[in-house]
């Protein structure tokens, strides 16, 4: 029976169907396949997507050399231990210049790497701003359709403006670390802004104390948080000191399930999944409305001719576009 | 469709520590386009293996200088091969003597790299013989 169902079944679907049942190879070849735009994976997704919707999503964000990957790492062994199976996806950048990334989160990892219930990727930014990948989205579909429990997002090392993170996942944990105190005001806008769990990182060094206040302060400060949560601030001491450090981890994962209460009992999971969602489909219409468009302005030489119309200012920016809506969208 | 990336591990299998030119060739292959996943040291055959799998690369370049190459190879050439992922290209480098080429070679060794190799050298042979996405 399976094998005559099998016949009827596109490649697409075959595919998808080898991805659900936890294929890695099909599933980090799909991932790829969406970072390099190959025709056809798309359609895959589409097969994919009725079956997402069940992981629970974490994403980690935060300064450069902050502990994102090493607090990832220790997150996976908390909840491997409880046998959750777990999705990583970890994002570095692309250099603008060649190209090319160098992506090293994955050495912090490496003690799940033989897990058969760990399945670790890592992304190039591949030019993207907001501190994750244009192919983020979509990976973490993948995962959650595989079937895993937990899919841990690590965002590039972030300044104030890279936010992106917030329409994935569910819980964004930022992790932040001493001697950078002064600078919470400078970083209020932004990134603060995004955190359901503040992480104190390196809490063994001093400044500790005067971080917690700041962030303290600043969510005093708050007239009224959204959906009621007022994001706690875990410290998490030095990984080199292992059994306080494991504690902090047990600490930081009972915040984590305690917001992800808190999303479910509020009845807030399902307005977050619907912000996320409507922002994804916005990206859908950009890249299968627009992109063509563009695409085709560019291949017959319409973009330049605008180009020249501008720089002899015959026309404007606006009347260049509006009369290509026009032509486009009527 | 945009064209392929090419994406690369480097991993340093075994117990020596120094990953300087690991680094170094890690960095040149960035510089030249690649997507270039970096494991670290102290490797098992078993970690690297996983690891390619689950990072969809088209190489991995194992660099090894404590002399344990003759056993550490040719171990993630056939874990792979275990794992139906023969198609991933395995190329070595480090402090490797010219009588154990051959070896490594037939144990499935595409290339090897020695600290005469140029970095050029080594990402022009990367670029001509692997096919990104194979
Ligand atoms: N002192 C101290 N160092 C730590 C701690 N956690 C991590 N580190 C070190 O901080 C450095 C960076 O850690 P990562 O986990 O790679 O940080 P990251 O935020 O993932 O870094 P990027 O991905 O490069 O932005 C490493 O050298 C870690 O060993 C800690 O609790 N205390
Ligand atoms: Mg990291």
């Amino acid at each position: 029976m399976q094998r005559v169902l099998s016949c009827f079944m596109s490649r697409d679907m075959k595919k998808a169907d080898k991805i659900r049942k936890g294929d890695i190879r099909s599933a980090t070849r799909l991932i790829r396949d969406i970072e390099d735009n190959v025709p056809g994976a798309k359609s895959t997704m589409k097969h994919l997507f009725p079956f997402t919707g069940k992981a629970r999503v974490l994403g980690l964000t935060g300064a450069p050399g902050a502990g994102k990957s090493t607090l990832i790492d220790a997150l996976i062994s908390r909840y491997r231990a409880g046998e959750k199976t777990i999705g990583a996806l970890l994002v570095d950048p692309t250099s603008p210049f060649t190209g090319g990334a160098i992506l090293g989160d994955r050495i912090r990892l490496q003690r799940h790497a033989e897990d058969p219930d760990v399945f670790i990727r890592s992304l190039a930014t591949r030019g993207a701003l907001g501190g994750l990948s244009k192919a983020a989205g979509d990976a973490i579909h993948v995962l959650d359709a595989m079937g895993k429990d937990i899919v841990f997002v690590e965002t590039v090392g972030t300044g104030q403006q890279e936010v992106e993170v917030m329409n994935h996942v569910h819980t964004v944990l930022v992790v932040l670390v001493p001697g950078m105190g002064d600078d919470v005001q400078a970083l209020k806008a932004g990134i603060l802004e995004i955190a359901d769990i503040f992480v104190i990182n390196k809490a063994d060094r001093d400044g500790t104390g005067k971080l917690y206040t700041e962030i303290s302060n600043m969510l005093d400060m708050v007239q009224a948080f959204p959906g009621g949560w007022r994001p706690p601030i875990v410290n998490v001491g030095s990984v080199f000191q292992p059994a306080l450090f494991r504690e902090h981890v047990e600490q930081l994962s009972q915040a984590i399930d305690g917001h992800y209460e808190h999303l479910v009992k509020n009845d807030l999971l399902g307005d977050r999944i619907r912000r996320q969602t409507l922002v994804e489909l916005n990206e859908a219409l950009r890249s299968c409305i627009l992109a063509p468009i563009l695409e085709k302005l560019v291949k017959e030489g319409e973009i330049e001719r605008m180009v020249d119309k501008l720089l002899k200012k015959e026309s404007d920016p606006y009347t260049c576009a509006e009369e290509i809506a026009n032509k486009y969208l009527r | 469709m945009a064209e392929r990336k090419l994406r690369i591990m480097v991993a340093k299998p075994g117990l020596d520590g120094h990953d300087r030119g690991a680094r170094i060739l890690a960095r040149h292959f960035r510089d030249s386009g690649f997507e270039v996943i970096y494991t670290g040291c102290h490797q098992t055959p078993e970690q690297i293996a996983a690891s390619a799998i689950q990072e969809d690369v088209d190489v991995v370049g194992l660099s090894c200088l404590s002399g344990a190459h003759r056993y550490l190879f040719p171990k993630v050439v056939e874990l792979l091969k275990e794992k139906g992922a023969d198609d991933i290209t395995v190329i070595g480098g480090g402090i490797i003597p010219e009588q154990d080429f051959q070896m490594l070679y037939d144990a499935g060794i595409k290339a090897i790299f020695t600290p005469g190799s140029t970095l050029e050298a080594i990402a022009r042979w990367v670029r001509e013989n692997v096919t990104q996405g194979s």
